[in-house]
């Protein structure tokens, strides 16, 4: 089996990253009663005997002494970080595996990029070195950042262009927060596409995913919870929003249940790697399957079901129910609308008592009303992972490559030149070495021909299929 | 006197030898199974179960010296014995990551009932990406040695080899690169034996979106280094499952189980010859000289009946004659089950010519056979009446029926079935599948979609070419007879 590292990014990146770990073990003690160090464990958590002083303290089998995140925390201040550390979840992480720094990057993703990023190089790599060291066998780095600060955008975009010189072999995975329309950052647009032409460039496989559609997820839970429509309560585990009730005594702090259904996943992206099932999907099938051309790897992402009832009077949300909701627009992570743009290709990854009968029959109940660009009519990519997510029986991850990715970035570059044109905030940028106005030229462009390959495709959509003629054989 | 007795004894110690060679001689061949990928795995695991749990059947129908000797053929063809008495299965599991050979093992070993060697696996941690250029380019090099290895030290355990059983399926990564990988390796390892694949055809609908060029990509290579291609597709199976077997929420194990009874129904022993009561031998030599007559016409598929959950099993009786009636007409109108048979088609009058070539896009079309195989289990299974199947109409004209058609029996019954028959066949019935497979991977390749997660580990595009050239001069062979 393989491990994976995460490499959080920015104060976003941070504390999404916080909630994820934290779920992660919440997930690993449910699944692993017996305290044993396995191989499903493993794929995030070094076991470390903690009375070792330095390095040689990892033990790979046998009971578990005290788990280590295999993580790597950046940030330019160092407000998160320090809370983390001070957190419950201090001991997960290994002192060794941060970079901070005090005077943050000021919204500029000039600063993360060029400043920080040539300031720390050589500790950054150090640090990764070391992670992978810790592993048997890498095969992921998932980055979680968000695009419109200055951090996270432009030092996590940074590292990606380290991480492919240094680690060509593994996997870039990113989870990139998208600025809403209402970002209260001014600059956002401009570090948005300067990071969109890194992600272009040297990011394997991007899930964007932006605040709105997290807080309308969140607003529609919170609806179902408190209508007391349905009279029973909602088993509060299974919230795709909720934490590990241990540890939260206090209020949670706004974003956290927006984090959470980003932290929820990347748990169910890697369960099929981790977990057993009849049908299993290790990390490098998603890019192989998902990305048909090495630009178009920009993945929306659904998460179902959003809750489980608790009163089994009640009768579950049908499976089928299930299915549907992942293709509803309302579910995406992302403001998408994928049942009324192209398909490139999707998967969907099950988790729990679901077999391949159920799976079947909802492909073809719901294939009829998606489109399918032409060379890929049944482009799906299915798995089946026995082991459901905590408070759930079973649960779905549908991930898309369909042209409903375009409008997030039509708009962005639509903010970008209204800004752009006005030269507003530009000296911010140009100031720091190594930026010119070409670079901002440069990022406008990789942009627009990525937007114009969806629209090549988006102009396919209501093409009559046709047989292309075959080889002609003699016998 | 002391001379004379001296020496009887010895005679009689020459007849012992004599007898335990003859004894030697009328038993099986052994097959050593290689299991790879996932499919592989869960799939070998249920084709020991089922075929231990047929030969250890306390109802096989048949005396108890017939069940014994049922019983001893099968041992040796797929499993060899340990110390402490709990067989071995003759089997090498290959798979490029952990978890399902993990839960293999453990299964047999719980059963308690026979095992997997424990030194028999090659596992490694990372799997192959559902990219069969990674299996074939990049883990077939790396690990051909350690495989080669373990495969060999299965090979020197039996006695006599029959041959290779390669189960694999065709739409991932390891199964069909590594497996078109080691099968190719297998052929110039040990050219003499045999090889048989079992592939699994993915359902239509997405398991894996580019299953259609893994599949191109093997059966092309594999056309050239295999000696026979029995084939499976989820898609039928899954069809039993629903309407024969009448399982609600079917699993892939509810799937593999039915197409590990098919499998045992063919492997399973069976006399040797009209009227003799020794089992036959070479099981894979038999299957092959009976169904592959020529090299250009490989593809096998198999029927089965009757089939259906044990619940109903119990209160059915079945005749030969209905059995073989339901099996021609499957075989004839091309029906992968024996529900929903199309009784409106019909052989094509002798004499008179066939009603022009086949052509893969009309619907009713009559289903024509190189070679066919029965083989019938149970009672009274030496009085059926296979003469329909003799039938020249349903064979294409360059064999004669006599060479064409061929029949295996067995008083001992398969399981639960007091009477049961299989039909292994090698006809157009897979050219449809076949060709909307080829179809598909062609409208793929044509934008070039997914072409660079290929030529990333040495797949060209002329590769690719390669293989729709052959399958479209197989395709072409089969419609053309």
């Amino acid at each position: 089996m393989t491990q994976s590292v995460v490499v959080q990014v920015g104060q976003c990146g941070n504390q999404i990253g916080c909630c994820f770990w934290d779920l992660a073990l919440r997930e690993h003690a449910a699944v692993n009663k017996k305290g044993i160090y396995d191989e499903a464990i493993s794929s995030f958590f070094r076991n470390v005997d903690t009375r070792v002083v330095g390095d040689g303290g990892s033990i790979s089998k046998g009971k578990i002494c005290s788990l280590k995140a295999r993580a790597v925390l950046i940030d330019m201040e160092e407000g998160v970080v320090n809370e983390i550390l001070q957190g419950p979840l201090r001991d997960v992480f290994d002192s060794k595996q941060l970079i901070t720094d005090i005077s943050g990057s000021g919204n500029n993703w000039a600063v993360g990029h060029k400043v920080f990023g040539s300031l720390y190089q050589e500790k950054i790599l150090e640090k990764l070195r070391k992670s992978a060291e810790h592993c048997d066998c890498l095969q992921c780095f998932f980055i979680i950042h968000s695009m419109g600060g200055g951090t996270g955008s432009g030092l996590g975009t940074f590292l990606l262009k380290v991480l492919e010189d240094e680690f060509p072999e593994v996997y870039r995975f990113v989870t990139s927060i998208y600025p809403s329309g209402e970002d209260d950052v001014i600059t956002s647009p401009y570090n948005s596409i300067l990071a969109m032409k890194e992600l272009n460039e040297h990011a394997d496989c991007v899930l964007p995913i932006d605040n709105q559609s997290l807080f309308d997820i969140i607003s529609k839970i919170d609806v179902m919870v408190n209508s007391g429509k349905l009279g029973a309560a909602i088993k509060p585990k299974s919230l795709v929003t909720s934490s590990t009730g241990v540890f939260k005594k206090r209020q949670e702090k706004p974003f956290d249940a927006m984090n959470n259904i980003v932290a929820n996943l990347l748990l169910n992206l890697t369960s099929s790697a981790r977990f057993e099932g009849s049908l299993n999907m290790d990390l490098n099938e998603i890019s192989m399957n998902l990305v048909p051309f090495p630009q178009l790897h920009y993945l929306v992402s659904s998460l179902t079901p959003l809750y489980t009832l608790a009163d089994v009077n009640i009768p579950p949300r049908r499976l089928d129910q299930m299915f549907s909701d992942a293709f509803s627009k309302d579910h995406q992570l992302i403001r998408a609308d994928p049942r009324h743009s192209l398909y490139l290709a999707c998967a969907l990854m099950v988790r729990g008592n679901v077999q391949i009968s159920d799976l079947r029959r909802n492909i073809e109940r719901l294939k009829p009303s998606l489109q399918f660009v032409s060379w890929n009519q049944e482009g799906w990519k299915t798995s089946l992972c026995s082991v459901p997510p905590v408070g759930h029986s079973h649960s779905l991850l549908a991930l898309a490559n369909n042209t409903c990715v375009k409008p997030t970035f039509v708009e962005l570059k639509e903010r970008f030149i209204r800004l752009y044109k006005k030269k507003a905030h530009l000296h911010h940028y140009l100031q720091i070495e190594g930026m010119e106005e070409s670079c901002f030229s440069e990022a406008v462009s990789s942009l627009s021909a990525l937007i114009q390959e969806y629209n090549q495709l988006d102009a396919t959509k209501s093409m009559p299929v046709e047989d292309l003629p075959r080889l002609n054989v003699a016998v | 006197m002391g001379n004379g007795h001296a020496q009887c004894r010895h005679l009689g110690q020459i007849a012992h030898f004599f007898e335990g060679v003859c004894f030697g001689l009328f038993l099986s061949m052994s097959i050593v199974t290689v299991q790879l990928g996932q499919c592989g795995n869960q799939i070998g695991f249920e084709v020991f179960d089922a075929l231990f749990n047929d030969s250890h059947c306390p109802r096989g129908l048949c005396s108890k010296k017939e069940n014994e000797a049922y019983q001893a053929s099968c041992k040796e063809r797929f499993f060899s014995e340990e110390e402490n008495g709990v067989p071995l299965a003759r089997a090498v599991l290959v798979d490029m990551e952990p978890k399902v050979i993990n839960q293999t093992l453990s299964k047999a070993a719980r059963s308690g009932r026979w095992k997997y060697g424990q030194h028999s696996c090659f596992c490694q941690k990372q799997g192959s990406g559902n990219n069969w250029a990674y299996g074939y380019s990049v883990h077939g090099p790396r690990h051909e040695e350690s495989i080669m290895n373990l495969i060999r030290k299965e090979v020197e355990k039996c006695d006599s080899l029959s041959g290779f059983f390669i189960i694999m399926s065709m739409a991932g990564g390891t199964g069909s690169g590594l497996g078109a990988f080691v099968t190719q390796n297998l052929q110039d390892q040990y050219s003499s034996a045999l090889k048989m694949n079992q592939i699994i055809w993915p359902y239509g609908t997405g398991e894996v979106i580019v299953q259609n060029y893994n599949s191109i990509l093997t059966l092309s290579h594999l056309y050239r280094s295999s000696d026979a291609l029995l084939v499976h597709e989820n898609d039928a199976v899954h069809k039993i499952c629903a309407k024969l077997m009448n399982i609600k929420q079917i699993s892939f194990c509810d799937i593999n189980q039915v197409l590990a009874h098919q499998l045992g129904s063919v492997f399973q022993p069976t006399y040797s010859g009209e009227g003799s009561f020794h089992y036959r031998r070479n099981p894979l030599g038999d299957l092959m000289e009976n169904l592959v007559p020529h090299p250009e016409f490989k593809m096998l598929g198999v029927r089965n009946i009757p089939q259906m959950s044990e619940n109903s099993l119990a209160y059915s009786t079945f005749t030969w004659a209905g059995l073989l009636k339901h099996l021609r007409q499957m075989l004839i109108s091309n029906a992968k089950m024996e529900e929903g048979i199309d009784w409106q088609v019909r052989p094509p009058l002798s004499g008179l010519p066939p009603l022009g070539k086949m052509s893969v896009n009309r619907e009713i079309h009559f289903n024509t056979s190189i070679a066919n195989l029965v083989i019938l289990r149970g009672k009274d299974a030496h009085s059926a009446d296979v003469g329909a199947f003799k039938d020249p109409a349903l064979y294409t004209s360059w064999l004669e029926p006599v060479h064409a058609f061929n029949v295996w029996k067995t008083q001992r019954a398969f399981r639960k079935y007091e009477r049961s028959a299989a039909l292994v066949s090698n006809s157009q019935s897979l050219v449809k599948p076949l060709d909307r497979i080829v179809g598909k991977a062609w409208n793929m390749f044509a934008s070039r979609a997914y072409l660079h997660q290929y030529t990333k580990f040495g797949i060209e595009e002329e590769d690719f070419l390669d293989s729709f050239t052959l399958l479209e001069q197989v395709i072409a062979s089969y419609c053309n007879l």
